[in-house]
């Protein structure tokens, strides 16, 4: 029988044995050296704040295909570190927004992004709710105007007020 | 009558969708690249690493390329029947090995079994970008003219192979 491994597996493994030996050094260290400040690593940062302004607002927008609930700005799996380092070295060579956009849609397609382009796939997507909203809408107008119909305005003659006030007059006093 | 019947429609096709997704695997994302030529790459070979392998090299041949590294887990699964596979004489296997350690992966191949005509190495992952890799293993199929014609995400299983691999490929190879 063959396991069913999903194939991402290994970067949460990978992610857990580094964590275990980080923690494992940051232990020892701490016997060893008790008096000495540990520094958090630094996280390697481009050094043109420039290139990293626009690629944080270009990566923003892209899913991590690894943690898909990620945001590849956000992510801090191989994957997204890979993608980060490809864009902003394509923001060196002057790409602009639209083809770095495009260079990774033609390898990973429309799931990179958080914002699919509107196509015949997609119409359901982007209209659906706006589609259901005016169904819904419809449905509340008609069932308003039906309700208004059914619900005749009742008008009492004089003997019939006077008979009320007397029935609601007869249980005054009384402990109802 | 209606007025009950209605919501209980709107419910069983609600209910249907919902059951449809619960069959789907959003980590499964179709490749963008299937039908269309396989991204050209020079790399240096995993075991001659003065020696370089083109893709260019394989025109003319229908050939499988299988994504691999030594700290991915679920590569240990398919590893068996890419051997079995390459033994069987029906496809050659070229194996990338992406973000690897070359000694490391030498070691692994010694240990597992090699069932690749040659290695690559894909130190940095860039090829493997170009590939629209974003886990390991995968594997590509790639025919006469060089067009992707099949990707496995994850692991290759028995399943895969006798069903859908195999077949593509004894199809693929009668084509001039």
């Amino acid at each position: 029988m063959f396991k069913n491994y999903h194939h991402y597996d290994w970067i949460s493994l990978r992610q857990m044995n580094k964590a275990k030996a980080l923690i494992l050094i940051y232990l020892l260290c701490l016997c060893i050296m008790p008096s000495i400040a540990l520094s958090k690593e630094a996280v390697p940062v481009a050094e043109d704040p420039e290139v990293e302004k626009r690629m944080l607002a270009l990566t923003m927008d892209l899913r991590c295909l690894v943690c898909q609930n990620e945001s590849i700005a956000d992510s801090r799996a191989d994957f997204s570190n890979d993608i980060r380092r490809e864009i902003r070295q394509q923001i060196k060579a002057n790409k602009n927004d639209q083809e770095i956009i495009q260079f990774l849609v033609d390898r990973y397609g429309d799931f990179v992004l958080y914002n699919p382009p509107v196509k015949p796939t997609t119409v359901f997507l982007w209209f659906g709710p706006l589609a259901l909203f005016i169904i819904g809408l419809g449905a509340l107008v008609v069932y308003l105007r039906r309700r208004r119909v059914q619900i005749k305005e009742v008008t009492l003659s004089e003997a019939e007020l006077k008979k009320v006030e007397s029935l609601l007059n007869e249980n005054k006093g009384k402990n109802v | 009558m209606m007025r009950y019947l209605i919501p209980l429609f709107a419910f069983m096709i609600l209910a249907a969708f919902l059951l449809v997704g619960l069959t789907l695997n959003p980590r499964q994302v179709p490749s963008p690249l299937i039908d269309k030529p396989a991204p050209v790459f020079q790399l240096n070979h995993l075991h001659e690493p003065e020696k370089v392998m083109a893709s260019q090299d394989n025109l003319g041949k229908v050939w499988m390329l299988n994504v691999w590294a030594s700290w991915c887990v679920a590569c240990r699964d398919e590893h068996p029947l890419l051997v079995q596979l390459a033994n069987s004489g029906i496809v050659p296997i070229y194996g990338l090995n992406y973000k690897d350690e070359r000694t490391t992966a030498m070691q692994w191949l010694k240990r597992y079994g090699d069932p690749y005509t040659i290695s690559i190495v894909d130190q940095d992952g860039k090829v493997g970008i170009d590939y629209g890799v974003y886990g390991v293993p995968e594997t590509y199929v790639i025919d006469k003219k060089g067009i992707i014609r099949h990707k496995q995400i994850g692991p290759v299983t028995v399943d895969a192979l006798q069903k859908t691999i195999i077949p593509l490929i004894l199809e693929l190879q009668k084509q001039v």
